[in-house]
């Protein structure tokens, strides 16, 4: 009989919930549950978490999921796969040893990744020929390059394999990719050569599935949504592979959700570009080739992913201040709430230009239903017009004091300004980041990827001496 | 031909990368896929997401999933970590394409509505 190898997801973002993976270390019979914890947006989270405490940078739900995960790491053997490092990859795991050592927990190898990491390494790069331009807009590096808060490649599988081959029970990286996480132990397991396209295209499809979590069991689902059974146990997706790509998509029977073509369809071409060119580190994968069968309930058969080269390049994300936002809230109720709102607006507008605060660009939403009648809110009515609105008023700034005072504009309104004025708020400034991602050869960064591998009682030993 | 907004006719997910919005649009079989590729063009994809959306539209095809997938350029209000936008990801994207409306044949509506 074929081998198969069954693999769970964990996380789709940082924050996502884990109990569902513990279901699954639980019930899903698996020998591996991969994470993917960095969202596009979490590597400028993470980096503002590092200029606050350089030993942090990585996602700090490591110590809750590790916790409710490392029992099963020891008992059944269930390998543990994250990009949880974010910016910093040996805080993290630093943080996995020391829950490990806290749960009494010895002899798990762990492993981590570093070398995403460029923030470094730019001039060097530079200078060997790296353009660093804007991947879309073709724009100049210049100017941007004096200002970044953080640079990271996207790494493919090769380190987690090579991880895996050097024993470790958990692997921890940077920024590797979110499918690589659930491709590697395939490569590993399998020994899939790095040129079988095809079977790594199959691979990085099912690691698209996977990577969102309840993304693929009816969570965040267009469809007949309330069908979903038990979505607040919802599941995440397991998958069980064969040697020859083959897959199955499907869950445990004691969670919640919803597998079927209708719900993996829509995570198929979640955040994808051209569904014939997905391109990663480790293949460029065409999805329009794969075929989809339920075959059960909650059980869909894939095949027929079809793969081609992987590009001779990285992608290289990074990171750069770029100015502040201010945002202030206040709501108005019945009547004419509309009519305040908009006054209320005018107001703030003009105390801006008399005040003379510096702004880039102003955004006004108007927000609510029944916030603030509750449920004696009138619905609304073409006549009555809606029964409450919140303004939300956003800005841009270049300087922190220009978002602050901003901000303060808002509260006077409550006496100064139309009358019914509710849940007035000014947000504190918030450091808005601007991304820049572009293209680099990728043996400049492959050179500097490396793996090392230790055992928790050995670093317990040599740090109690 | 009867208008029919595609939100009775469709399932959509977007999501975001960069700047960029994806939003993946999806018929329920394979006559109504052929209707959205004749009605839902890049073009006027452009133009439901007017001042939304600043750069360019490309529509890609995935007849294995009866999708259209629609690459909005520029659409984030230069995207999470910097947009002054409440959905700042674009999320939402995917429900207010849906709000389009499209020209469709009355007997594809009737067998539809029969299944």
């Amino acid at each position: 009989m074929m081998k198969t190898v069954r693999i769970g997801a964990a996380q789709g973002f940082y924050g996502d919930t884990i109990e569902p993976a513990v279901d699954i270390a639980k019930n899903g019979n698996v020998d591996y549950i991969s994470f993917d914890c960095l969202a596009e947006l979490t590597m400028s989270i993470l980096v503002k978490d590092k200029l606050k405490d350089p030993t942090k940078g990585y996602t700090k739900d490591i110590t809750t999921s590790m916790k409710a995960l490392l029992p099963y790491v020891k008992e059944k053997g269930i390998k543990l796969l994250t990009n949880a490092g974010g910016i910093n990859p040996e805080g993290a795991y630093e943080e996995v040893v020391r829950v490990a050592k806290e749960l009494g927990i010895t002899g798990l190898k762990i492993a981590v990744v570093t070398g995403d990491n460029i923030l470094e390494r730019i001039s060097e790069l530079r200078d060997k020929g790296v353009s660093f331009k804007d991947m879309e807009t073709g724009d100049s590096f210049e100017t941007v390059q004096d200002k970044l808060l953080f640079a990271n490649a996207y790494l493919g599988v090769k380190p987690i394999v090579e991880a895996l081959h050097q024993g470790a029970d958990i692997v921890v990286t940077g920024r590797t990719t979110d499918t690589a996480q659930f491709l590697a132990p395939l490569v590993y397991e399998f020994g899939w050569k790095e040129d079988d396209w095809d079977r790594l295209a199959q691979g990085i499809l099912m690691g698209h599935l996977m990577e969102c979590s309840a993304q693929s069991t009816g969570g965040n689902f267009s469809g007949n949504w309330w069908d979903v059974e038990d979505m607040d146990r919802i599941g995440y997706p397991i998958a069980e592979v064969k040697e020859n790509g083959d897959f199955i998509l499907t869950k445990t029977e004691t969670s919640g959700g919803m597998v079927n073509f209708d719900t993996i369809k829509e995570q198929m071409l979640y955040e994808i570009h051209d569904p014939a060119a997905y391109i990663t580190p480790d293949v460029v994968a065409n999805f329009t080739t794969a075929k989809l069968e339920e075959i059960g309930k909650n059980r869909i058969f894939i095949t027929g992913t079809t793969g081609s080269p992987r590009p001779d390049t990285l992608k290289v994300v990074m990171g750069y201040p770029n100015g502040y936002r201010g945002q202030v809230i206040i709501g108005y109720s019945w009547p004419d709430a509309v009519k305040k709102v908009k006054k209320a607006e005018s107001i703030i507008r003009k105390q801006i230009e008399q005040r003379g605060i510096k702004i880039e660009e102003i955004m006004v939403d108007y927000i609510g239903h029944n916030a603030l009648h509750g449920p004696t809110a009138a619905p609304p009515t073409e006549e009555d017009g809606l029964n409450e609105v919140f303004m939300r008023m956003a800005v841009r700034t270049k300087s922190y004091q220009d978002a602050e005072k901003f901000r303060r504009l808002v509260v006077p309104l409550g006496l100064n300004g139309p009358p019914y004025g509710g849940g007035l708020n000014g947000v504190r400034p918030r450091t808005l980041l601007g991304m820049w991602a572009s293209l680099v050869p990728r043996e400049f960064i492959e050179d500097e990827v490396k793996v090392q591998v230790k055992e928790v009682e050995k670093i317990a030993e040599s740090s109690t001496k | 031909m009867r208008k029919v907004q595609l939100s009775e006719l469709s399932q959509a997910r977007s999501g975001d990368k960069g700047n960029s919005v994806n939003v993946a649009l999806f018929a329920p079989n394979e006559e109504i896929y052929n209707v959205f590729k004749r009605e839902v063009t890049a073009e006027k994809v452009k133009e439901h997401f007017a001042e939304f959306v600043e750069g360019d539209v490309i529509r890609y095809e995935a007849p294995n999933l009866l999708a259209l997938n629609f690459l909005c350029k520029e659409a984030l209000n230069g995207g999470g970590s910097s947009s002054l936008r409440v959905d700042g990801l674009g999320k939402t994207f995917s429900s207010n394409l849906q709000r389009m409306y499209i020209e469709v044949e009355e007997e594809l509506l009737e067998d539809l509505a029969k299944n």
